[in-house]
């Protein structure tokens, strides 16, 4: 039973957009790291993305980068994100789900590494350099562990490579809104909606939308046609700024159960 | 009728276990299209014509094979004979690939080319073909590289090309992909990664390797016509790898050859403060490839460390692990100390300064040289001299304590903006 899609399908229930909220592992420490993902679920997030820090994110705009950065000088091992991840499982009711890059697991093992992150009450993760023609053994370990495996669709993939990152997702799958790296932008592209509508007539029951999301109008605009609306720079950038406080409050504003300030 | 070949030519995307492609979704589509693009024009013979007329008419090709008998003397008692990729335009083997790959780019359309560069010497090769071949072009380097290799950046900039300084993680040539990579993503409509080495996501190995074979096969004509025999052994520096995979791919399948690939032994293996991918890596995920890896037990990339900055990557190309792993090639690690010391034994006995890159590989045909006694009397080794010293000049003066006593004179002078 996939936790995740459980998460997406309440949300859909109350008529609305998952909204899916992304932190860094550890920033700026273990404890505080615990207390921002216990306040983006206060703030309304239904998935939450738990980051692992690494080496080489070249998916990651100059905020996030910056963040793990921190976190990997202060000493940051692997075994934190497990009790991270225990940790908000334990006092939230939202999804959590790892985004990591593939090496980190690979170099684990992905047998272990699935079922520490099950043992963990993971809900599965988020793999954003790993195509699905190199999948085989991490949909092996999470398929032998019941998680989610979040595989990525982007606007100039193929409606056979649609097809393919659809029928080996569970959960949902990833829309890359746009052709770039993370970070808050002022617009969201155009290009969207339509990763959205291939993705779906390609097989996917649920598909979630990222990069560039910052505002409530972003997650209005978004959460029209997609299944879950993700953020994740704007939340770093509250983190780093405010604490776990400006993430439970921008959290509340952009998932539209606080009120705008 | 020739022995069919047992490693000439290994299509991607996969070496033995290595190589693949471990990119993101984004990626996929433009990297599909090069490799199509690569397929139809390596079998088009226009576009081998029109590359071995600029190969011929602008590199300078075929590149010469020098006896180096002085040095010979001076490190053992084998016959050592130097490819001179020096002596191509722009002073190193980079440009074959660079040229080649900004011809693909011209080919696919694309107006604009990125490249990441340690040394510089990938970076001005494309910075080069880029001016020749009217494209745009953007060079990410470490800004700790822009700084050792300041006469790099100029030259870059000379060319016309905007050197881009990376100021987050070690500051070097992995970051410089990183940068590169992050670009390409939001770029690729209109522009071309010319990935600088035999690393990174297929079908980068195997269209570098192509642009390079020209090396061996050059090397293996001229080392028969010059001896009337093929070379005991053939040796290479290797950082990503690319100038050892060019001459290594013309002697492959020869079992007489022994073929050897010196890595980055940085301050020393003991040290930690090496670039020895191969010889003290595990296998793992890196910019696009599975290959040896400097990694820690988390599977963070591990900082490497060399005196030159073109081996200084924590990586190498994937045929590289997948040859290191049948035992077809020989890696071993050369200290900094060592390199120098080859370095400058090359610059006295044949007035020729090589890079630095290329003096680890002068340090291991020394030290395959001297291992071999008075029995190496009648053997032959080939050095790929993969570049010139130039650049390294500074690095040199520093290393040999050449430079006046003055404290600001070991800042080398900067200047990175286009």
């Amino acid at each position: 039973m996939s936790i995740t899609a459980a998460a997406i399908d309440a949300a859909k229930d109350q008529g609305r957009a998952a909204f899916v909220g992304y932190l860094p592992a550890g920033y700026p420490d273990k404890e505080t790291s615990i207390a921002a993902a216990i306040a983006l679920a206060r703030g309304g997030a239904d998935v939450i993305e738990i980051g692992i820090p690494y080496s080489d994110p070249v998916m990651d705009g100059p905020v996030i980068q910056q963040a793990t950065t921190e976190v990997l000088q202060r000493g940051f091992r692997i075994d934190e994100v497990f009790e991270i991840v225990a940790a908000v499982t334990e006092a939230t009711d939202a999804a959590v789900l790892v985004m990591t890059y593939y090496n980190l697991i690979d170099r684990m093992g992905p047998q272990t590494f699935a079922r520490r992150l099950a043992e963990a009450g993971g809900a599965g993760a988020i793999t954003p350099d790993l195509i699905p023609d190199e999948a085989a053994e991490w949909i092996a370990a999470a398929e032998a562990h019941d998680l989610d495996r979040v595989f990525l669709a982007a606007p100039t993939s193929t409606d056979q490579r649609l097809r393919r990152i659809a029928e080996l997702s569970r959960g949902f799958v990833y829309g890359v809104s746009l052709m770039g790296v993370t970070g808050a932008r002022s617009t969201v592209s155009d290009a969207a909606a339509d990763v959205v509508a291939r993705t779906k007539a390609a097989g996917a029951e649920r598909v979630c939308v990222g990069l560039g999301v910052s505002t409530r109008a972003h997650v209005e605009e978004i959460g029209a046609y997609a299944d879950g609306v993700i953020v994740g720079t704007a939340l770093v950038a509250a983190l780093r700024d405010g604490g776990p406080e400006a993430v439970e409050q921008l959290a509340g504003e952009l998932s539209g159960t606080a009120p705008l300030r | 009728m020739n022995p069919p070949s047992q490693y000439r030519d290994a299509p991607g995307p996969y070496f033995g276990d290595y190589g693949g492609r471990w990119i993101p979704e984004s990626l996929v589509a433009a990297l599909d299209e090069l490799e199509a693009a690569f397929r139809s024009a390596t079998e088009d013979p226009a576009f081998v014509a029109e590359y071995q007329r600029l190969a011929r008419d602008y590199i300078g090709r075929p590149s010469l094979l020098t006896e180096a008998q002085r040095f010979a003397a001076d490190v053992g008692s084998a016959r050592i004979f130097l490819k001179r990729e020096d002596l191509n335009h722009t002073g190193s083997h980079k440009i074959n690939n660079a040229l080649g790959q900004a011809l693909i780019a011209k080919r696919l359309g694309k107006t604009r080319l990125i490249a990441e560069t340690g040394a510089g010497q990938h970076g001005v090769a494309t910075a080069t073909a880029a001016a020749l071949l009217g494209l745009d072009c953007v060079v990410y380097m470490g800004a700790e590289d822009t700084r050792r290799q300041a006469l790099n950046v100029a030259r870059m900039n000379l060319l016309g090309t905007e050197v881009v300084p990376v100021e987050h993680g070690s500051q070097t040539l992995s970051d410089a992909i990183n940068e590169a990579l992050r670009d390409w993503v939001a770029s690729v409509d209109s522009t071309h990664y010319v990935l600088g080495t035999v690393a990174g996501p297929h079908p980068f190995p195997e269209m570098v390797r192509w642009f390079h074979r020209v090396i061996g096969e050059e090397t293996r004509a001229q080392i028969l016509e010059q001896t009337g025999t093929l070379p005991d052994a053939v040796v290479a520096c290797v950082g990503g790898g690319s100038n050892a995979l060019g001459i290594f791919h013309g002697f492959l399948d020869d079992e007489s050859v022994g073929l050897y690939g010196y890595e980055a032994g940085g301050e020393g293996l003991e040290t930690g403060k090496h670039a020895a991918a191969i010889t003290l890596g595990r296998a793992g995920l890196l910019h696009g490839a599975r290959s040896y890896l400097m990694q820690d037990d988390d599977g963070q990339t591990i900082d490497s460390h060399s005196i030159s900055a073109g081996l200084d990557y924590p990586s190498v190309g994937p045929e590289h692990a997948h040859l290191a792993d049948t035992g077809r090639v020989t890696y071993e690690a050369v200290t900094d100390a060592e390199c120098m010391e080859a370095f400058a034994a090359l610059c006295r006995t044949e007035g020729i300064i090589p890079a630095i890159e290329s003096a680890h590989a002068l340090a291991g045909a020394a030290r395959l040289s001297a291992s071999w006694g008075d029995d190496g009397n009648n053997r032959i080794i080939v050095v790929s001299l993969s570049g010139r010293g130039d650049k390294d000049v500074a690095t040199a003066a520093e290393w040999f304590d050449l430079l006046p006593a003055d404290e600001d004179s070991d800042a080398p002078p900067t200047g990175v903006e286009a």
